[in-house]
């Protein structure tokens, strides 16, 4: 699903550049429920950008979904990230003047979606994370777990073929954190790609496949215990 | 075009536009207040130039007054301050010598007491060419102007204006067919008209008698008191004033160059210098409203880019869930059509307001200080499009801002 090659990337700072992923080598198969650890400043974030194309890479091949992601423009890339892509965010990133259904139906419009449907597929979704009753809520009137159900449910809205969550429980306590990382899985168990950043051990050890991550190079990719136990 | 009749593509506009009140009000109160502007200077301008018409508008414009004085140089043995008059020769003689006359209307003046039973009045007496209606047109409320007949027969009739009616009949009475003494003769009235707002005669108002009658009632054998002559609109009316004034003093044995011999009063001269303060003042007028409208385009352009530097983190989601740069852009540059659209529509109907009440209040009536105020249609629809057009252009520049930040960027903000 995701396959990268002598990923390299390094930002410039000033005249001198400063060089965050050095030559990184990862496979995602398709249906894996991966996370990348790693401490701030180890590239984890970098990676996730180029991954979401959200940002390009310097040197290195990059496919998603079987497809080499090279010389992309913006209006390919917002069609691959509408296609592909499902972002869940740290901080949520729900647009604040917009209601949860809302919310969730955007990707559909950018797809071209009519509004009925989309609100239909939409509702689906909110019901999917469980929030369906507080559809008509402003983001604002919404708690920090609720705020990420939605935002689960807007990265789901559109079938792709990989979340991405970054950070997706860095702003929520310990036990609403658990039941976020509960629906990922449950996402995950539906044949679902998940790819998650983090720095908390106890959310890494949730997902089927830790990757570490330090200096911008991977120093280990294993397989968690809970998942040889399961 | 398909996404400007999608209701979606409306309905991100209005939540947008909904989300940000403060800005979208002052933003429509910029540009309203620019066509606002633009559509009462112009209807104000239009108001004047309609009381202007109305001055002048019973006279041919094009026309020029004549009359004779005395000479003030000594010329073939005749000393200065030799009297002259105009004669009905002379009529004949400018009509025939010079090109480009539209009319020659010879007339007499004098002032009389004309009496109505036991009412009486000094009033301008005239000695009238039925032509005279053609040069200044009588507003006629009862009866007909002097005809030819009147003049060949020198009858005993005239045409009063309507002031003079009020002084002399009582209030019911029909005034035609009835009789006015002036110097014991009898007159039938045959005619009533309205009078013009520029009087050009006695102090209390006009009373015309047929040219011939007038001559022979005061034994003016074939001479002309003044002639007011008017040109056709392609001849130069001050050319025709100098070959007139010229032709007088070569038939009246004048000094070619005694330039007071004759006078004349140009009408169509100083109805061009009015006509000309009119198009100054119709100019300065665009100037100000359309500079006006520019400013307030530019402070929605203003407003759009902080709301987009505002909203750099809501465009940054959008992008990342699938906004292509193109529908950033649209939408941003149909938030800002839709702005002035919707401020354009609010000026016009309050300029339009506004100037319904200068018409209710100050514009009618003869005293009206604007006549009529109002703005063409079509330039409306001008003003409405150039607002559209600067709206679409000045949303490019915030619209462009929005989609040169990266996403990743656009997300990172806080």
């Amino acid at each position: 699903m995701i396959k990268i090659e002598k990923l390299h990337k390094s930002y410039p700072i000033g005249k001198d550049s400063l060089h965050v992923l050095k030559g990184l080598d990862l496979h995602i198969k398709e249906g894996e429920f991966v996370s990348i650890m790693g401490s701030s400043g180890s590239g984890k974030s970098t990676l996730l950008n180029i991954v979401g194309l959200l940002d390009n890479h310097d040197a290195g091949n990059y496919y998603l979904n079987g497809q080499l992601i090279e010389n992309l423009d913006e209006k390919k890339a917002a069609i691959l990230r509408n296609k592909f892509l499902g972002f869940v965010f740290q901080s949520f990133n729900l647009i604040n003047y917009k209601s949860a259904l809302e919310n969730v139906a955007l990707p559909l419009y950018y797809q071209g979606m009519g509004r009925k449907e989309r609100q239909k597929i939409a509702l689906q979704y909110l019901d999917k994370v469980g929030i369906a009753d507080w559809a008509n809520h402003l983001p604002s009137e919404l708690s920090g777990g609720q705020k990420q159900r939605v935002a689960i449910a807007r990265a789901l809205v559109t079938k792709p073929k990989v979340v991405l969550a970054d950070e997706p429980t860095g702003a929520l306590d310990s036990t609403t954190s658990h039941s976020v990382m509960e629906l990922l899985k449950e996402i995950n168990r539906e044949g679902m790609t998940v790819f998650v950043i983090t720095h908390e051990e106890d959310i890494a050890e949730e997902t089927d496949r830790i990757v570490r991550l330090k200096d911008g190079v991977i120093i280990s990719d294993e397989k968690t215990l809970k998942k040889s136990k399961a | 075009m398909s996404f400007l009749f999608d209701k979606d593509t409306w309905q991100e506009i209005y939540s947008s536009i909904r989300k940000n009140k403060m800005r979208t009000g002052i933003t429509i109160i910029g540009v309203m207040w620019g066509i606002f502007l633009l559509v009462v200077l112009l209807g104000a301008a239009k108001g004047v130039e309609n009381n202007f018409n109305k001055l002048f508008g019973n006279f041919a414009t094009n026309s020029v007054f004549v009359w004779a004085q005395s000479t003030s140089k000594p010329f073939k043995g005749f000393q200065e301050g030799k009297g002259l008059t105009l004669k009905m020769t002379d009529l004949d003689n400018i009509k025939n010598e010079i090109e480009g006359l539209e009319f020659v209307v010879p007339r007499h003046q004098t002032q009389a007491l004309a009496i109505n039973n036991f009412k009486s009045g000094n009033f301008g007496i005239f000695g009238d060419y039925p032509e005279l209606d053609k040069v200044q047109k009588k507003d006629l409320v009862y009866g007909r102007f002097i005809n030819d007949n009147d003049i060949k027969e020198k009858k005993k009739v005239c045409v009063i204006e309507e002031e003079i009616y009020k002084q002399l009949f009582d209030k019911d009475v029909y005034p035609i067919g009835q009789y006015i003494k002036i110097n014991n003769i009898n007159y039938n009235v045959v005619g009533m008209y309205k009078q013009g707002q520029v009087g050009t005669g006695g102090p209390q108002g006009n009373i015309h008698i047929p040219f011939t009658t007038f001559q022979q009632v005061y034994n003016r054998g074939n001479t002309i008191g003044w002639m007011m002559i008017t040109g056709k609109p392609e001849y130069d009316i001050k050319q025709i004033e100098a070959d007139v004034k010229l032709l007088l003093r070569n038939l009246h044995k004048v000094h070619p160059q005694d330039e007071r011999a004759f006078g004349s009063f140009n009408l169509g001269e100083r109805i061009a210098q009015v006509t000309g303060f009119l198009t100054g003042m119709q100019f300065l007028t665009w100037f100000v409203g359309i500079a006006t409208l520019i400013a307030g385009v530019f402070a929605i352009g203003n407003i759009l880019l902080i709301t987009v530097k505002e909203r750099t983190k809501e465009i940054g989601i959008r992008r990342a869930i699938g906004a292509k740069p193109w529908e950033i852009k649209r939408q941003i540059i149909l938030e800002s059509v839709f702005l002035t659209s919707i401020a354009g529509a609010l000026g016009i109907i309050f300029g339009g307001l506004v100037l319904m009440l200068i018409d209710a209040t100050i514009g009618s009536g003869p005293e009206a200080a604007l006549t009529n105020p109002t703005v063409d249609i079509p330039v409306i629809i001008i003003a409405a499009v150039t607002l559209v057009v600067l709206g679409t252009l000045i949303g490019l520049i915030p619209a462009q801002t929005a989609v040169s930040i990266r996403p990743i960027e656009a997300l990172r903000e806080e």
